[in-house]
């Protein structure tokens, strides 16, 4: 991934949950330093003078105790420590809870060119943001070729060749009221080694389609914005491939699953031809997929029925067999 | 598979323009094409994806050809760089 800098963390928008709030009171000649972990410092331990094992490329977080200290160490003149904390390469320093860093403070950033950044969050809810935020952008992504399209809420990734048909299908989905994610490249995050959310490659482009002949739309204006989405969690993969009478597909539901970045996820492979209609078929896997959340798993329902009624189906046989002899 | 660096040459950068030029010069061969910048890999046979690649003046990317008439589709993709995209 590029860099991600201090500046690009003040710039840092993060939908649906509440801002960091932050704001630069000095060594801004630093914000363009990169943070290169997703770990996060509470720099205890190092103010108190002990500087082993120290996360100096970590972001620092200077919570109401860490503020007290050095305001503690700032009154009674044993800022040696403070000092030599400042001598790190250290990408940020956050004081949380409306906290004010003292002159004395300021200086040494400014002459270090530590970016000293302020939050107005009590650094709980500080840390918990700021963690969640970096393990994002720090997760490993891939960039692949497909449409990702929302169906009935279940985020499902449509892929195959060129010209197969994926865009087209997308439109239709779009069409029946579903929503779509990304046309063509979809960006692949792996969070926590758990979830796989999917996204546009660049926020700027998403959501235009380019389809032969018609040239590049803009989906968004044209199915307007209940038709669309920003990331989504992949929960189906759907392989679009032209039809070969050559080859067994699958008649009867056996689960097949593929893998990206190491997350294993339900894979259908649907041949195309003309006339079938694609779009429904999506639909019918996307509910198919929400009731084996439910617990409810279609095919293996279907031959547990099937055995049972074959079961009944003897029992009856030899009951009747037995009665005929009498 | 064959893999060559090559650099955008255009003051604008691959626009749309530029990039429909090189798909409709990728269509006309059997192997595939891709582009990668950084950790981007996208299908070169794409005008979305290579649009993303927000390629700009001075820009660097790897060209991968992989098929039967791979080193054919490389020389005619190179060429379009080396030709400022028939601008």
């Amino acid at each position: 991934m590029a860099e991600f800098t201090v500046f690009d963390l003040l710039d840092l928008d993060i939908k649906e949950r509440s801002h960091l709030r932050l704001r630069c009171v000095a060594g801004r000649s630093g914000l363009s330093r990169a943070i290169t972990t997703s770990k996060i410092s509470r720099p205890g331990l190092p103010l108190s003078g002990f500087f082993e094992e120290f996360s100096a490329q970590a972001v620092q977080i200077f919570g109401r105790g860490e503020q007290t200290y050095i305001r503690m160490l700032e009154e009674t003149d044993q800022m040696g420590n403070v000092e030599q904390f400042f001598s790190y390469p250290i990408p940020a320093c956050i004081f949380t809870d409306h906290g004010e860093p003292s002159k004395q403070i300021i200086e040494l950033a400014e002459s270090s060119s530590v970016p000293l950044l302020v939050s107005d969050l009590p650094s709980g809810d500080f840390s918990r943001i700021l963690y969640q935020s970096l393990d994002e952008i720090f997760s490993p992504t891939q960039t692949i070729h497909g449409v990702l399209v929302e169906v009935y809420g279940i985020g499902v990734l449509i892929i195959g060749d060129s010209g197969v048909g994926k865009s087209e299908t997308a439109l239709e989905l779009m069409e029946r009221g579903h929503r779509i994610i990304s046309d063509d490249t979809v960006r692949l995050r792996n969070v926590s080694d758990t979830f796989l959310i999917g996204t546009g490659e660049n926020p700027a482009l998403a959501h235009h389609m380019e389809i032969r002949g018609l040239g590049i739309i803009n989906l968004a204006n044209l199915y307007g914005v209940g038709a669309i989405r920003d990331r989504k969690q992949i929960q189906l993969v759907i392989q679009l491939e032209d039809w070969d009478a050559t080859k067994e597909y699958d008649r009867v539901g056996t689960e097949m699953t593929t893998s990206y970045l190491g997350i294993s996820i339900p894979l259908v492979i649907l041949p195309v031809k003309p006339g079938r209609n694609i779009p429904i078929i999506i639909e019918t896997a996307a509910r198919n997929e929400r009731l084996k959340k439910l617990g409810y798993f279609s095919a293996k329902e279907f031959d547990q029925n099937v055995k049972k009624w074959l079961e009944s189906e003897s029992a009856r046989k030899i009951y009747y067999d037995a009665e005929e002899d009498f | 598979m064959v893999q060559r660096e090559l650099v955008v040459t255009t003051r604008a950068g691959i626009h749309t323009r530029p990039a429909a030029t090189i798909v409709n010069v990728a269509n006309r061969f059997e192997s595939d094409l891709f582009f990668e910048r950084g950790t981007i890999k996208i299908n070169g046979k794409s005008i979305m994806g290579i649009i993303t690649l927000g390629a700009t003046y001075q820009t660097s990317l790897t060209m991968i050809c992989e098929g039967k008439d791979e080193e054919e589709l490389a020389d005619a993709i190179e060429a379009l760089f080396l030709n400022r995209f028939e601008e």
